[in-house]
């Protein structure tokens, strides 16, 4: 750590470049808190996004046209509007009126936080595109496949689990992959009410140090390396799934 | 609280299936217009009858993969047609292999006859890979228990089709064509499986276009056309001595 660090302070010396993220104590931590809760909000969002991804398009099948209904416009509402104006509605909207504590200077304590409001809304954000995904995967399951497992006396929820879902997910692993590298940079708008990801973090450290060239090049690094962190997990998951003498 | 659609009791004596003037229409289109006849224990019973005709849906009808207009279908006194039918119940007893295979390709060939004992009955894994792989070596296949359906050939798949069937112990076979997609030489492998069964005394359900085997392995067959029975019979008396025009044509440009 030592050796890096007066590495980039030298660098500074010499050329005048200041990344004070890798020789300060304090704008490292800042940094790597910022990572961490990009991570966090990308690890949560994607659960559940998947989560509702797979449940939505399963109950876009259920036999009540009220049930349809509420997921083709939950889909339609979350996959229409920016995902800015859905976090801003969350948080300043519904989390204004929600009923809240009391800190203990007697302060408005609110139940739900920026980061949970942040989570809730990227999850359905992402889940509304993950349904129309899963449905896409659905329809692409032989109706012939799913009689089998009917005739063999598997109920439509079981049906669901161990015969079409296995199978939609291997069709719709590619858009899935495309939805969720677009999660993880979507993250970024958490921003916008104070929840100290790697953007704001990265912000707060450029606004003390006029460093905005040099933090922005680490931004740019940062992300291209989350992102390509997920894409070799879902390229090992895609491996995983492949199935010998089957599809392409 | 007495229940009145509860089923009698079921007598291996009795028909094990019974259709009584059964109807069934895809919106305009009239497909089944009044089928009746029954099924013994045991018996092996042939469909034979031009495409179109409605074979696959008659057969589709007895395990509640279509649903009937009208009439009636008992599977061992449970009524398909009921709409409170306890459709587990029913498919425990009916097993159904078709023309496509239909095999889950995500799962080896083993896995594929033991999902459903699992799954649906919730039975014990040791049990029921024992039962499966018993299964396996009866169709003749020990030794791909762990290949894939895609890796198969099509004899082998429906041979794995039948086996998954078998898992469940199912009382009655339906059979939809099953050797309609196959290559010639692997259309003998499946026929043996299936006579082996019927040798068995499992009582089967065939349509086919195989009318030698028919012939061979039926203790009657039905003639269909147009969504009736034509004509019907013991096998030697229909392919020998059919006495409706419409059976004598459609069996001079199959024979
Ligand atoms: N799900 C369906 N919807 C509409 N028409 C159908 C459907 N299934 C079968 N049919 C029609 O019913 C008729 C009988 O079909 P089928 O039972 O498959 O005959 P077969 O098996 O004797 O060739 C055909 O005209 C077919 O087009
Ligand atoms: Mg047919």
């Amino acid at each position: 750590m030592d050796v890096i660090a007066t590495w980039f302070k030298e660098l500074y010396e010499t050329t005048g470049l200041n990344f004070t993220v890798f020789y300060d104590p304090y704008d490292w931590n800042r940094y790597i808190h910022g990572v961490r809760m990009t991570v966090l909000l990308t690890v949560s969002t994607i659960m559940a996004s998947l989560l509702i991804g797979v449940v939505g398009a399963l109950l876009q099948s259920a036999p009540s046209r009220i049930v349809r209904g509420a997921v083709n416009g939950f889909v339609v509402l979350f996959r229409n509007t920016p995902p800015l104006v859905q976090i801003f509605f969350f948080y300043f909207g519904i989390g204004a009126i929600l009923p809240a504590g009391q800190d203990q200077f007697g302060l408005r304590q609110p139940f739900i936080d920026n980061v949970e409001w942040a989570i809730i809304a990227l999850s359905l954000f992402a889940g509304a595109f993950n349904v129309e995904i899963f449905r896409s995967g659905v329809e692409a399951v032989p109706k012939t496949t799913v009689e089998a497992a009917e005739a063999l006396g598997y109920t439509r929820l079981k049906a669901y689990i161990y015969v079409i879902l296995p199978l939609a997910l291997r069709v719709c692993l590619p858009a899935l992959n495309n939805n969720l590298v677009n999660l993880l940079k979507t993250t970024t708008l958490a921003y916008a009410i104070a929840v100290p990801e790697t953007l704001y973090a990265v912000k707060q450290i450029w606004s003390e140090s006029q460093n905005v060239f040099e933090m922005m090049l680490v931004l740019f690094v940062t992300y291209g390396l989350l992102v390509g962190i997920l894409v070799w997990i879902m390229h090992r998951w895609e491996k995983s799934l492949r199935i010998p003498g089957y599809g392409r | 609280m007495a229940v009145a659609t509860e089923p009698r009791p079921w007598t291996p004596d009795q028909p094990i299936i019974q259709l009584i003037d059964v109807h069934k229409s895809f919106g305009a289109l009239e497909v089944l217009k009044g089928v009746s006849f029954s099924v013994k224990k045991g018996e092996v019973v042939c469909i034979i009858g031009p495409s179109g005709s409605g074979k696959s849906t008659l057969i589709r009808c007895i395990n509640a993969l279509v649903p009937v207009t009208s009439g009636t279908i008992l599977v061992e006194n449970i009524e398909v047609a009921d709409p409170k039918l306890d459709k587990l119940a029913l498919r425990r007893k009916v097993g159904m292999v078709f023309q496509q295979y239909n095999l889950f390709p995500h799962k080896t060939a083993l896995q594929n006859v033991m999902m459903a004992p699992m799954h649906v009955l919730h039975q014990d894994r040791g049990e029921v890979e024992e039962r499966a792989r018993a299964l396996m070596k009866k169709v003749r296949l020990t030794g791909k228990e762990h290949t894939y359906p895609g890796e198969l050939s099509g004899g082998q798949q429906q041979r794995v089709a039948i086996a998954r069937s078998l898992a469940m112990r199912p009382d009655v076979m339906l059979f939809d064509e099953v050797t309609a997609a196959l290559d010639p030489e692997t259309v003998k492998e499946v026929l043996f499986t299936i006579r082996e069964l019927a040798e068995e005394g499992m009582t089967c359900m065939l349509v086919t276009h195989e009318m030698n085997f028919a012939r061979d392995i039926a203790d009657h067959v039905y003639f269909t056309d147009r969504g009736v029975i034509v004509e019907h019979g013991p096998p030697d008396t229909i392919f020998s001595a059919p006495r409706d025009p419409r059976t004598q044509e459609f069996l001079s440009q199959v024979l």
